[in-house]
């Protein structure tokens, strides 16, 4: 990668943290690439905004708990996290509820900033 | 067109793996470039040797290790993969592990990144 520029990259986070595992592996890579130096930015939609749900327990799933994970984006300087805001509030959910802190955004927003990435990462 | 291809399902249960063939060998005949395929998810699953279809059905991963020996890189992600079982043992020719950074690169030089499944 010898490109100056930094790339935009969007993870697009779309599916509940469990039932399926992209949730989790999508954390995994937005880790990885993190380290890469690129325009990473985050958004929650969908049942993707349950992703950062506070106090979630797993114990009865036997699978791993992993939105206290998300609070590492910081140290990676991954700080344009956005959570679309339909999709909170259709879910009964505000911003308080979520463990880490977020810009709230409307859909029309989100639209606009997608259209700014050079690519969308699906999870 | 340089196309980067992302492909996040298994085979035959999902018609990601058929769709991601079928556009990159279209995208080569419309004389474009694939910077690179890479698996994530449960499509690591998509180049293990040992799946045996029926013999009047495609065989998958012989259709990935097919293009691989075209020269396309064809990158199966290491972590997805210990995950699923999916290692240099079990891997069909021509195509190779490697990390997420692999799929970095691709998002990085290619004009368009395509995903298949998930979203």
């Amino acid at each position: 990668m010898t490109e100056k520029e930094k790339s935009k990259i969007m993870f697009v986070m779309r599916k509940a943290p469990h039932g399926s595992i992209y949730a989790y592996e999508g954390l995994e890579a937005i880790l990885i690439m993190g380290a890469f130096e690129q325009e990473i930015s985050v958004v929650f939609i969908d049942d993707g905004v349950f992703a950062l749900k506070k106090e979630q327990d797993t114990k009865a799933l036997g699978v791993k708990e992993f939105s206290k994970t998300f609070a590492v984006l910081e140290d990676y300087d991954i700080t344009n996290i956005y959570i679309d805001r339909e999709s909170l509030e259709q879910r009964g959910l505000s911003a308080d509820d979520l463990v880490i802190p977020v810009k709230v955004m409307e859909a029309g927003e989100i639209a606009k900033i997608m259209e700014e990435q050079h690519v969308l990462l699906p999870f | 067109m340089k196309f980067g291809i992302l492909i996040q399902e298994g085979p035959y249960n999902h018609e990601a793996a058929d769709s991601a063939y079928n556009f990159v060998k279209a995208a080569l005949e419309r004389g474009h470039t694939i910077q690179g395929i890479f698996f994530y998810n449960d499509g690591v699953i998509n180049v293990t040797k040992l799946m045996d279809p029926p013999q009047d059905d495609r065989h998958i991963a012989k259709r990935w290790s097919e293009l691989g020996a075209k020269g396309i890189d064809i990158v199966v992600c290491i972590a997805a993969a210990k995950r699923r079982g999916i290692n240099n043992d079990v891997i069909v020719p021509n195509v190779r592990i490697s990390g997420l950074g692999q799929l970095t690169e691709i998002a990085i030089k290619c004009d368009r990144l395509i995903t298949f499944g998930a979203g």
